[in-house]
């Protein structure tokens, strides 16, 4: 089966293209990438992309899938519904689902949900510590067998700085990279938001930069101590940049990942005590917006990622400091991304590389590109379409978005993963 | 005028509006010293007080508040409710409304319930202190009392000490204060006093003594005791030491300085006997304003659909019956 998709402008930044190109497409598998009109009258499925972008599809290192057990927030199948909604071909699952995923039996049982569903490609990350109790290792090898690429306790810090040491020993052996959810415990002493000027006023408990900054200097030691991979989720402070900036320049195995809501809104956003804004790491101050910017400008971060969330609205419709943590987040990433191109801090072939190739490389994938010979997993957007959020209207099983009626631009026009055409946007 | 649905915090009040409030509160004060402390504005409406923290002041205040007004007051306390079924908050508040109070008067652990409730239900809510957030009565009951006794508000200096950080008296009195043009300085340890109130345009002292120079009121804060055990400080005679207000650390105050408490008081850790029951406290007097300062907000909000400025001289006429 030929596919074609003509007349838009193909971005594939793997291999430093941004140009007018036509895709062809044959059996799943991007076949050529030419000028515009070389495959015209080619016996095809044409696909018009006149005006939009054509990219690989979106990769999202950092999801909650809530499956199994926590089915009332998400399923995989919402989940990857919503994901191929918001242009995203392939999605890493964190391990805090009931049970938690730290053997095997449930790492299989993940990718045979995600087959079921058959929509974006789902990629397990199993649990560092046994129940994520941070304790004992998780079965992290028989987990990478079954399928799991990352590793990760995500949702709750490793407190234990001997046990992360451990862990990043035994995962090199596998070379796979542990992501790291970097909260200082006794720091954060119970806090619901940022440590600042609007906890103070609000009188909620706040956590401070620090307990961020302080365990991501913990862990790029261990990472020079072990040589094991670094990766640290959802960077949110000042610090916490500069101190993986100044990891790279000595050249340790550490990469980062940035959410569209860190670089997007601060700590004022829980203003009226918005549990849509509660989060963790919470939403900082502008401060650490722009550095988080500055972060992903300077290629100190490498990747975007949505920590996608979903939260049952009884869970966040509580008072503030019972409110569960997260935001649904897969719907609207690129848009919020594509914001940063219009104030020029990415070009729109960075912001796609973030989105793509670079969480695609920490995971070891071969996706992320339309280089000749990968599956084909495309997304078209019209990067000057807009649209409202209407919490209602999205894919996702939960609402839980700060972005409520927020004006977008960037629309999903196309989501296609090897050659098959998952979602498509109607008008 | 004030016209206001909730009565949630002082965070947003005008000079216009504390003024307003402390004049009603001032009109009410009178009928608590009849002989008959009871008057009929309030017939036919029911106040719910729905209290998820243990009170003896606050919410007898707001009982007695309701009732000298002819309401019915309802007490509901959260040890003897569905809360201990498991009942949200949400729910218990959606279940009271269903049976048409014309006010619900939260206090809760929770910074920001009364607002979340306030945002969610149909009915008047008003905040009797949410968490370490505001307690709104508090501050103006402290207001008319340092009225009454100084006559006006600005140009005074007011010392606030103690745990700041986990006070939700300290935070509705600063706003207050401020916005009265009184000055206001806070005084504790480090480890309670966050930086981030210098925004508010008050002053921060680690040193009780300088602290209280010159000050024209001084209001201690309660400490409470668990917050040895999260070490904000090493015990509580080092802080009774340095923070507990004497005589001796009152020689640098103004002669006729004002001391308040807003209660329940730590005798001899945050205030010593001597200062609590002397010649410059007031702290019973607060008490007093208290119950005036929440006849004026039942009234202000549950009346609303009435014009206010008629309906106040017959608060007065009655006075005069």
């Amino acid at each position: 089966m030929r596919i074609v998709i003509a007349n838009g402008t193909v971005i594939d930044p793997a291999n430093n293209l941004d140009a007018a190109r036509d895709l062809l497409i044959e059996d799943g598998v991007v076949h050529a990438v030419e000028l515009p009109g070389r495959f015209r009258g080619l016996e095809a499925t044409q696909i018009d992309a006149r005006g939009l972008i054509i990219a690989p599809g979106l990769i999202d290192m950092h999801v909650h899938l809530r499956e199994p057990g926590y089915e009332y927030k998400e399923t995989v199948l919402t989940g990857t519904q919503s994901a191929v909604a918001g242009g995203f071909t392939a999605v890493a699952c964190m391990a805090n689902t009931n049970p938690i995923n730290d053997n095997g039996a449930v790492t299989r049982y993940i990718l045979e949900r995600a087959r079921a569903a058959n929509l974006a490609r789902v990629f397990p990350i199993g649990a560092l510590s046994k129940g994520l109790k941070g304790e004992e290792l998780a079965e992290i090898g028989e987990m990478l067998e079954a399928g799991a690429i990352a590793i990760s306790d995500d949702g709750r810090p490793v407190m234990d700085a001997n046990l992360m040491r451990r862990a990043l020993e035994y995962c090199s052996m596998f070379n796979v990279p542990i992501s790291v959810h970097e909260e200082d415990l006794q720091l954060a002493a119970g806090g619901v938001m940022n440590e600042g000027p609007t906890a103070v006023r609000l009188g909620l408990r706040g956590i401070p930069n620090a307990a961020e900054d302080v365990m991501v200097a913990r862990d790029i030691t261990l990472a020079r101590l072990t040589g094991g991979r670094v990766h640290v989720a959802h960077l949110s402070t000042n610090g916490a940049v500069a101190l993986v900036r100044q990891a790279k320049a000595e050249g340790l195995p550490v990469t980062a990942e940035a959410t569209p809501h860190h670089f997007s809104l601060t700590e004022e956003a829980v203003d009226g005590y918005n549990t849509n804004a509660k989060m963790a790491p919470p939403l900082r101050l502008a401060e650490d917006v722009a550095a988080v910017q500055e972060g992903l400008r300077d290629g100190t971060i490498d990747a975007i990622a949505t920590d996608h969330a979903p939260h049952h609205r009884d869970e966040k419709e509580v008072e503030f400091d019972q409110a569960a943590n997260g935001i649904v987040g897969l719907e609207t990433a690129l848009p919020l991304t594509l914001k940063l191109v219009e104030s020029g801090i990415l070009s729109l072939a960075e912001a796609v590389r973030k989105l793509t190739v670079n969480p695609a490389r920490i995971l070891g994938l071969p996706y992320g590109t339309l280089s000749l010979g990968a599956p084909a997993d495309v997304v078209m957007f019209d990067p000057t379409g807009t649209w409202k959020v209407n919490p209602v209207k999205l894919r996702s099983k939960s609402k839980n978005t700060p972005f409520d009626q927020w004006e977008m631009k960037g629309k999903i026009v196309l989501t296609m993963v090897e050659g098959r055409v998952v979602y498509e946007s109607r008008g | 005028m004030f016209t206001q649905r909730h009565f949630l915090g002082i965070a947003g009040l005008t000079q216009e509006e504390l003024l307003f409030l402390l004049d009603t509160a001032e009109s009410f004060r009178e009928i608590s010293e009849r002989e008959v402390k009871k008057v009929p504005t309030l017939r036919g409406k029911t106040i719910i007080n729905l209290f998820y923290e243990s009170s003896t002041r606050t919410r007898t205040s707001f009982e007695i508040a309701a009732k000298r007004l002819s309401a019915d007051a309802i007490n509901i306390t959260a040890s003897a409710s569905s809360v201990t079924k498991g009942e949200t908050l949400l729910d218990t508040a959606r279940n009271l409304v269903a049976m048409r109070p014309a006010a619900i008067v939260i206090r809760h652990p929770s910074s920001g319930a009364p607002h979340f409730l306030a945002r969610l239900v149909d009915c008047p809510v008003i905040n009797a202190g949410d968490g370490t957030h505001e307690h709104p009565t508090q501050a103006l009951l402290d207001l008319l009392t340092i009225r009454e006794r100084k006559g006006s508000i600005a140009g005074l200096t007011v010392a606030i000490v103690g745990d700041v950080l986990h006070s939700r008296v300290a935070r509705s009195n600063m706003l207050a204060l401020t916005t009265l043009g009184a000055q206001v300085r806070l005084i504790g340890p480090r480890t309670l006093l966050p930086a981030e109130f210098r925004s508010w345009g008050v002053e921060l002292h680690t040193d009780l003594r300088q602290g209280l120079a010159g000050a024209d009121v001084v209001m201690a804060l309660r400490l409470q005791r668990e917050r040895q055990a999260r070490n904000f400080f090493p015990s509580t005679e080092e802080y009774s030491r340095r923070f507990g207000i004497s005589l001796a650390a009152l020689a640098e105050a103004k002669p006729d300085v004002l001391i308040m408490h807003p209660g329940p008081m730590n005798r001899g850790v945050e205030i010593d006997s001597t200062v609590a029951d002397g010649p410059y406290s007031v702290i019973l007097d607060q008490v007093t304003n208290g119950v005036a300062v929440r006849m004026a907000i039942l009234y202000l909000l549950t009346t609303q659909t009435q014009e206010v400025v008629e309906v106040e001289p017959t608060v007065r006429d009655e006075a005069a019956a």
